[in-house]
């Protein structure tokens, strides 16, 4: 019983650190009405759906076991190729489409460096950060790629024409995209082979999973989903912008982290990691309206990301 | 005799200079438990890798009747942060366009477990937080999911209580009612001839004893493991006379043990007996609860014990994993050497010494060959100024001539005065090297008492009795 009450509190512990976060910003700011009215609800979940998009992604990345740096630089990269799509008059949907498969192309290269070369996962992205952030600066001219007016533009919008969609219509895809991949982690064999993987490596081979393929299709489909993020961040800044995202896989990795999500595998949630985008998005509007500059917002989500992870190898430790 | 699940002709297999089999034979009917036993090292574990095709043998046949092997070792091959059913059906789970059937897949995993008479495993368990008995059940139940015919099982017991053997031996006879041929390794006699039926004995790499278990008494079993005459292989020590008490132990570890200068104290004992563990604590690498430590007149509690303070008082340990734990292999022999003494001048006169066989001190010493290096560790020791010498299996994993040699240089070490305590599975070595014998047996040290008294016999006995009386 004590070990369901554990297991429990664990699973409750991201919910509740959201809960501490927007309750002591409603005291902090005065004006808790404010805080949580709907216009700054808005505004809030708009700023996250760039993290939580790619945290859908690295969160498939990180259950495997595996680690991906190079994040911002393909949502920097694909932000440009909708942009120049759109530029030349692709029609939208194909321009989004493109920029998806990029992505995806982008994360095989990653999955097929890890695997066929065998360079561990941190070295593998992390030359990709810098190739692809080239890449989209040598696309784009060193500059940026001024986007025509498209409904693409109103996917990140903090306030939607469409009155009846209450909140960005990029909120709602991050949120259908959440649910299906959080389906397909729990429910599809697909899924439980990447947690298998993640849990140990060596058991999934001598289970006769295809270890090598799982991971260039794992790196490949969250690949597409910073793809995605990619077309979310043109549409916020209505352009395409080859300097954007710097530090952004930071971000991602923390969320999924704060999330219950464990760099050495086995382990994470796309809900916790939806969670984990959500506190930290929260802690930057609560920060700035109480008035704290940028800094503190830095060192309270520095410390944050430190403390989340010693809580739960704490609750690991004792079982 | 019924079917023959398994059989295997003349295996051989070589790693580097050290040849693991040297032709082995061995069939396995149709729902039979046939035991493998043998010494540490004597080849069993590099035996069901070839049998399950992990590793690939250099000579010889493996055939096997009609189906598949499953392999269960500790744990090794489970993934702890999935279910018991996902363990149970990980690679053959039940699904439709992807979608797993989670309700067909845990009435399977149910079925299973309960047909092995363990219904209170629930199938929805995360398999971290089951006893390691209940794991090895759900290794079981996979072999069965996969519809093995061969199950190998290495020492799968050590880990567990009475209790849990009993049951764990149900399951094996229920698998060989089903005509499952298992092949069972391990240490424990008693447990062997509860068990199995027939064994083979491994020595050296080759079977040199196959037949019931009925037919032969303990001693004669044990005969057949140990097999060579001990004296042959080492030349008769020069007496020695042993100086002062410098290092006293006192229930670290549950171990008491004292040694002399000039004197060479043995610990034998199982894998995994808790030798490692105990050289650890006294050296102050690992924390050891309670216990006190006299080095040379001082007394010292074993909890405040640090291994930086421990060389400074003149201690010196050697790892039995020279590769995770000794070397550095990047670096050069005159750095490895110089690691806990920061003084790298006069570093020739060990290799000269020692005969390390390298072109240069220069050279990373992970060019050297394995004995080389071995050497290169034991040189640390000395140039660090040891006296009191904590080693743990010096010769594992080296060719016979340099084993030679380091036996020559320890018994030169005791005959300067320096005190050693040696940790060796290897009992040959231990009967040629040592002037007096501990046994370890889970966890707890024998009193130390001379070499003559014992005999490899009454050794292994120490080593492995008392279990059944637990």
């Amino acid at each position: 019983m004590t070990v369901g009450t554990a297991s429990m509190l664990r699973r409750v512990a991201p919910f509740a650190g959201l809960a501490l976060v927007i309750l002591v910003f409603a005291v902090l700011t005065g004006a808790p009405a404010q805080y949580l009215s709907m216009p700054n609800l808005r505004i809030v979940l708009a700023q996250t759906v760039i993290v939580a998009v790619g945290a859908v992604g690295m969160t498939m990345i990180i259950v495997s076991g595996g680690i991906d740096l190079s994040v911002g630089s393909t949502i920097a990269l694909t932000s440009v190729a909708t942009a120049l799509a759109l530029h030349r008059a692709w029609p939208p949907v194909i321009a989004i489409l493109a920029a998806i498969a990029l992505g995806g192309l982008v994360g095989m290269a990653n999955g097929l460096v890890i695997t066929t070369l065998r360079v561990v996962p941190f070295i593998a992205t992390l030359g990709m950060l810098g190739v692809a952030r080239g890449v989209a600066k040598w696309l784009a001219g060193e500059m940026t790629v001024a986007a025509p007016e498209t409904w693409i533009n109103e996917l990140a919008v903090t306030f939607p024409s469409r009155a009846w969609l209450v909140v960005a219509p990029g909120v709602w895809i991050a949120l259908i995209l959440a649910v299906l991949a959080s389906l397909g982690l729990q429910r599809t064999v697909f899924g439980r082979h990447v947690f298998a993987i993640g849990s140990n490596e060596t058991a999934a081979r001598a289970c006769g999973i295809a270890v090598t393929r799982m991971k260039i299709a794992i790196y490949g489909l969250a690949g597409c989903a910073f793809g995605l993020a990619g077309v979310m961040q043109m549409s916020r800044l209505r352009q395409g912008d080859p300097t954007v995202a710097a530090g952004a896989e930071l971000d991602i990795i923390a969320a999924v982290v704060i999330g219950g999500g464990s760099l050495s595998g086995g382990q994470g949630s796309i809900l916790g990691a939806m969670i984990g985008a959500l506190i930290m998005a929260f802690l930057r509007n609560g920060c700035q309206q109480v008035g704290w500059p940028n800094y503190i917002q830095e060192i309270i989500i520095g410390a944050i990301i430190v403390i989340a992870v010693a809580l739960e190898s704490r609750a690991r430790a004792r079982g | 005799m019924a079917m023959t699940a398994l059989s295997l002709r003349g295996i051989r297999k070589r790693f580097g200079v050290t040849v693991a089999l040297d032709g082995v034979d061995l069939d396995i009917a149709a729902g039979e438990v046939l035991a493998i036993v043998g010494e540490n090292g004597a080849g069993k574990s590099t035996l069901l890798n070839v049998i399950a095709r992990a590793l690939e043998a250099d000579e010889g046949e493996v055939t096997l009747g009609a189906a598949g092997v499953a392999y269960i070792r500790q744990e090794l091959s489970l993934f702890p942060h999935l279910t018991v059913a996902e363990n149970v059906l990980m690679g053959r789970e039940p699904a439709r366009f992807g979608v797993i059937d989670r309700r067909a897949m845990t009435a399977r995993a149910r079925a299973l477990l309960d047909e092995f008479g363990r219904p209170e495993i629930d199938p929805n368990e995360t398999v971290g937080r089951l006893s390691p008995a209940s794991r090895q059940v759900v290794e079981i139940c996979r072999a069965l999911a996969a519809d093995a015919r061969v199950i190998l099982m290495d020492e799968p017991t050590s880990s567990l209580e009475r209790a849990d053997v009993v049951r764990l031996f149900n399951s094996i006879r229920k698998l060989c009612a089903r005509g499952i041929a298992v092949a069972y390794v391990s240490h424990f006699l008693e447990e062997i001839r509860e068990i199995a039926t027939r064994a083979v004995v491994l020595r050296d790499g080759r079977s040199v004893w196959t037949g019931r278990l009925e037919a032969i008494p303990d001693e004669a079993l044990i005969r057949h493991m140990i097999g060579r005459p001990v004296e042959t292989v080492f030349t008769a020590a020069e007496p020695r006379t042993p100086g002062d008490v410098v290092l006293a132990v006192a229930s670290i570890a549950n171990a008491t043990f004292e040694v002399r200068g000039g004197e060479i104290l043995g610990i034998a004992g199982l894998v995994g007996s808790g030798r490692t563990e105990l050289l650890r604590a006294v050296f102050g690498l690992d924390a050891a609860g309670h216990g006190e430590l006299t080095v040379r007149g001082e007394r010292l509690e074993a909890r405040r014990l640090s291994a930086f303070a421990s060389i400074r008082r003149g201690l010196g340990y050697l790892s039995e994993d020279r590769r995770v734990e000794g070397l550095f292999p990047h670096l050069s022999i005159r750095e490895n050497l110089a690691m806990t003494r920061l003084d790298r001048r006069d570093i020739g006169r060990w290799v000269e010494r020692l005969r390390i066989k390298a072109a240069d001190v220069e050279d990373p010493v992970g060019t050297l060959s394995g004995g080389n290096q071995q050497k290169v560790l034991l040189a640390r020791l000395l140039h660090q100024g040891a006296s009191i010498l904590l080693l743990d299996e010096p010769t594992r994993g080296i060719d016979v001539g340099t084993k030679a040699e380091i036996y020559d240089l320890i018994r030169a070490l005791a005959r300067e005065g320096k005190a050693i305590v040696m940790v060796s599975s290897y009992l040959p070595e231990l009967f040629g090297v040592c002037d007096r014998l501990a046994v370890m047996n889970r966890g707890r040290l024998s009193a130390a008492r001379p070499i003559e008294a014992w005999t490899p016999d009454s050794v292994l006995e120490a080593a492995i009795g008392g279990r059944a009386a637990a």
